[in-house]
């Protein structure tokens, strides 16, 4: 039975962190070197971790999907990074920074965690501009700033439109330096399979050669989980085709319990799906809406007009349009936050004023070009508006933007304590994989900020803290009879899926999982939908394990093997999701359950009896998984009702 | 649309790869480049045949991973984009597309369409990195840097490493790629202490991997998705130079 302790060490919130760090253990530099530590994953958290603890002076293997550590997913952020900087002078404050999170994750995030991160966002700054990160600047040389959604002050850093590429190219630097020392040993073109547990201890993993097939072993004081979030369940998403849930599954399987796994984070600005064919969809970064104004005609016949392409956007009079988040929300205007965003745009369409294919709103930038000229507009978001138009084939700077929303980024993910260690003992999990920082929804630019938190400044010393005791452990041995039994399992797997031999493709599996999950587990869900989707998912993994198809074989390059692995996974993953958003009888952030919404169609907390992480214990194949509930008690912040009037 | 296909297939490094032929229907012009590969991947699994195997992650032009030889242009027919954003609006009904892998000799294929870039991280290895570790650095504002030489070093820290400029130059040079991250570093008062040593250390590298020598054709800005400049090249020589008649190292 799994135990919930979070760890939270005693004391003032803007003391702990301090404390922490002072009492830590740690390990002498000739024993770093004897300590063996595994990262899976090299995003922003997995290569940041990698890189600072090779630094220190651990042996570290790192572990990679793709070709090589800069294609990591990460990489695709493109408007920013938060930090406490207060350059601006506008009020911005490690307090501050931290209360926008805690209101923003709609009070379902752990205090001490949330502190801890605003506090280090600043290093993270000042880290990556001594890497040679080029962030924007101003004509003074200094750092320039732009705003993002759910806080009042300009607190963002960028690159251009590319601010996760250059923090995770920055990363990357760095880790290429620890691996040309060789501290750190890369392996590329792997997929973790499972983790090996020997005394309940995680102390390896096994994988998959991607070129080769081959079922590797390897052994280790710890393991980093740095894969990522798992939003490609839904199929349609802003993920990379790669990205995927499976490697915290495994972890779940074994042990780890898996928190709040319906907070699903469902952004705003995203390019419409267009086509059957589609196979993801593209963000348009939330900086756009630093002016991008974001309306739906006033009337319905307008709406229909332009949906039956008797009307352009440029023909409705200022008049008839409905800047329906200016009016709704005036404070905050179209920098509210992503969730809320999200519902209105679906609220809009719902109700009939939707555009294009009716599920689409604009997102106009007519009185910004006016106000500032195209240039500044071109200078600001050339890049995004490029990219729209190589998409969709229309010009931006003549015509609004169609945008609605798309699944984006999960906010839950394996539970971890205050060291970001899971319910299994040397399981550390780190940025998306964990559920940590977030609460129910994250605000943007938030996430690069909490990846480099945990890897650069965070396990370097909650790792060495776990591994202090371990040198008095024989090195761990991939002949263990533990490694005999996880390689034969995941062989097993393989044969499994092989012996299936049906008529359907993986991909028609997860586009059918897709739809169910978009319509019945998706931005608002009720009880019922939760009910029907849940049988809905079963028949599909029962169908999938009789129907589908894997051709090739297992000794060679075969990215439908790759795809069938994944999917037995996220079938498993999406009853989860389902049953965690049906056991939520509330509305908070990400998750929108439509029976509990104030008058005014807000999400609608019950403090009461939801203010809690829901952490789900894996009890086997047929059994029912049971929820912990690790309770959140608010002792340095007034519990509101998040309000962005 | 209508459309045929030749494409390169070989089972893996060793054996010996041929054009295949195939053919598609009802493509919508809306459909990206990778898309049509995924419908013609679905009828190959129907058909109880191996799909095509190609690179491809974040398939919105970031990650560099996709990279197709199409019709003998690296990322196909429209300017500064990825292969993932090339749209099939790009080609008409009726017409024959050749598909190949990047053909240079540092970049051996693994499977079909599908080559190893690795030689591109072993560079960056060499000493594409500022050599700081996590911690001890100072404050982010500490060394102002003119708004014009930071919008220049972004602009060649773009590079997505996609290998597209290997793949245009007859020479096989991965001078545009290096001179990218050399450039960055040199713009950048951080980057100043270990210019010498980097653009040394990198120039060999590339040079040891067997990347040919640059002979000033350009194909390689031309067919850049990010347009990094040809200028970085010239800047590399500069830094080169410099580093060989200067440095004390």
């Amino acid at each position: 039975m799994i135990e919930l302790n979070s760890k939270i060490p005693q004391g003032e919130l803007s003391e702990k962190w301090t404390k922490y760090k002072a009492a830590q253990h740690l390990v002498n530099p000739a024993n770093k070197r004897k300590l063996d530590v595994i990262v899976v994953g090299t995003g922003l958290a997995g290569a940041s971790a990698a890189a600072s603890l090779g630094a220190l002076g651990f042996n570290v293997k790192i572990f990679c999907i793709s070709d090589s550590p800069r294609r990591a997913h990460s990489i695709a952020a493109q408007g920013g990074i938060n930090a406490a900087k207060n350059y601006q002078n506008d009020g911005d404050s490690v307090g501050r920074l931290f209360y926008d999170t805690i209101k923003g994750g709609d009070y379902r995030s752990r205090e001490a965690n949330v502190y801890r991160l605003a506090e280090v966002s600043n290093n993270i700054i000042d880290q990556c501009v001594a890497q040679g990160v080029p962030f924007a600047r101003d004509y003074a040389g200094l750092l320039d700033n732009r705003s993002f959604g759910g806080a009042q002050v300009s607190r963002t850093f960028y690159a251009k439109g590319q601010t996760g590429q250059q923090l995770l190219l920055g990363a990357y630097s760095a880790l290429s330096m620890q691996i040309k020392k060789g501290s750190v040993k890369l392996y590329e073109r792997r997929e973790m399979m499972d983790v090996v547990m020997i005394d309940g201890r995680a102390r390896g993993i096994i994988t998959r050669n991607l070129t080769t097939g081959e079922i590797e072993r390897w052994a280790s004081h710890c393991v980093i989980l740095a894969t990522g979030g798992y939003g490609n369940v839904y199929y349609l998403s802003t993920n990379a085709m790669n990205s995927n849930g499976s490697a915290a599954w495994q972890c779940y399987k074994k042990g780890a319990a898996f928190a709040n796994p319906c907070y699903v984070q469902i952004h705003p600005t995203c390019i419409p799906v267009h086509g059957e064919y589609q196979s993801k969809l593209t963000l348009m970064s939330e900086s756009l809406r630093n002016d991008g104004r974001i309306w739906v005609p006033k009337k319905k016949e307008d709406a229909e007009a332009i949906r039956k392409g008797q009307l352009k956007p440029t023909d409705i009079k200022e008049e008839d349009r409905d800047y329906y988040l200016e009016r709704r929300y005036p404070a905050f205007g179209n920098l509210v936050p992503r969730d809320i965003a999200s519902r209105a745009a679906k609220e809009r369409c719902d109700a009939g004023y939707g555009v294009g294919t009716g599920h689409a709103v604009y997102l106009d930038f007519s009185s910004a070009i006016e106000r500032l000229g195209k240039d500044v507009v071109e200078a600001r978001y050339g890049n995004l508006f490029q990219m729209y138009e190589k998409i969709v084939d229309e010009n931006p700077y003549e015509t609004p933007m169609m945008i609605y929303p798309a699944v984006h980024y999960t906010m839950g993910g394996l539970w971890v304590d205050y060291e970001l260690q899971t319910t299994i003992k040397g399981l550390f999990a780190a940025g998306e994989a964990n559920f940590s920082d977030h609460g129910a929804n994250r605000l943007g630019a938030s996430a690069l900020m909490q990846g480099l938190a945990d890897g650069y400044f965070v396990l370097p010393y909650t790792v060495q803290n776990y591994l202090s005791d371990q040198i008095y452990e024989a090195p761990i041995s991939t002949n263990n009879p533990a490694f005999d039994d996880a390689e034969a399992e995941v062989r097993r797997k393989i044969e499994k899926l092989f012996a299936v031999n049906g008529t359907k493709s993986v991909d028609s599996f997860q586009k059918e999982l897709g739809k169910i999950m978009w319509e019945h587990v998706g931005m608002g869900r009720t009880k019922e939908s939760l009910q029907q989707a849940i049988p809905m998912i079963v028949a599909l993994k029962q169908d999938f394990w009789q129907s589908m198809r894997v051709t090739g074989d297992n000794n060679s390059m075969n990215p439908e093997l790759e795809k069938a692995v994944r999917f037995a996974d996220h079938v498993e993953l999406a009853l989860l999701i389902a049953k965690d958003a049906l056991q939520r009888e509330e509305s908070c952030g990400g998750h929108f359950r439509e029976e509990y919404q104030t008058d005014e169609g807000e999400a609608k907390r019950n403090d009461n009896e939801f203010m809690f992480v829901g952490a789900w214990e894996y009890t086997g194949e047929d059994n029912e998984p049971i929820l912990h509930k690790e309770e959140l008690n608010y002792e340095f912040i007034k519990v509101q009702q998040r309000n962005y009037k | 649309m209508k459309l045929t296909l030749k494409i390169w297939r070989q089972d893996n490094a060793k054996s010996k790869g041929r054009f295949e032929t195939y053919h598609l229907d009802n493509i919508s012009p809306d459909c990206s480049f990778l898309e049509m590969l995924d419908i013609l991947n679905e009828q190959l699994i129907n058909k109880i045949s191996h799909p095509v195997c190609f690179d491809n992650d974040c398939r919105e032009g970031i990650c560099g991973m996709c990279g197709l030889y199409i019709n003998g242009r690296p990322h196909g027919n429209d300017d500064a984009v990825t292969t993932c954003q090339l749209h099939m609006r790009h080609f008409s009904d009726g017409d024959t597309i050749t598909i190949e892998p990047w053909r240079a000799k540092p970049f051996p294929i693994i499977r079909d369409l599908v080559v190893d870039r690795s030689a591109f991280d072993k560079i960056i290895q060499e000493g594409g990195y500022i050599s700081v570790s996590t911690g001890g650095v100072p404050d982010g504002n500490a060394i102002p840097i003119p708004k014009n030489k930071a919008d220049e070093a972004m602009d060649s820290a773009a590079c997505i490493g996609c290998g597209a400029c290997v793949a245009a130059c007859k020479n096989a040079s991965a001078m545009l790629f290096v001179s990218a991250k050399v450039s960055q570093f040199a713009l950048l008062p951080q980057g100043k202490p270990e210019a010498a040593k980097r653009v040394m250390a990198m120039v060999k590298k590339m040079d040891e991997l067997g990347f040919g020598s640059c002979s000033n054709t350009y194909a390689c800005e031309a067919e850049c998705p990010k347009q990094i400049k040809r200028s970085n090249i010239a800047r590399l020589n500069r830094e080169f130079f410099k580093a060989k008649v200067v440095s004390e190292e």
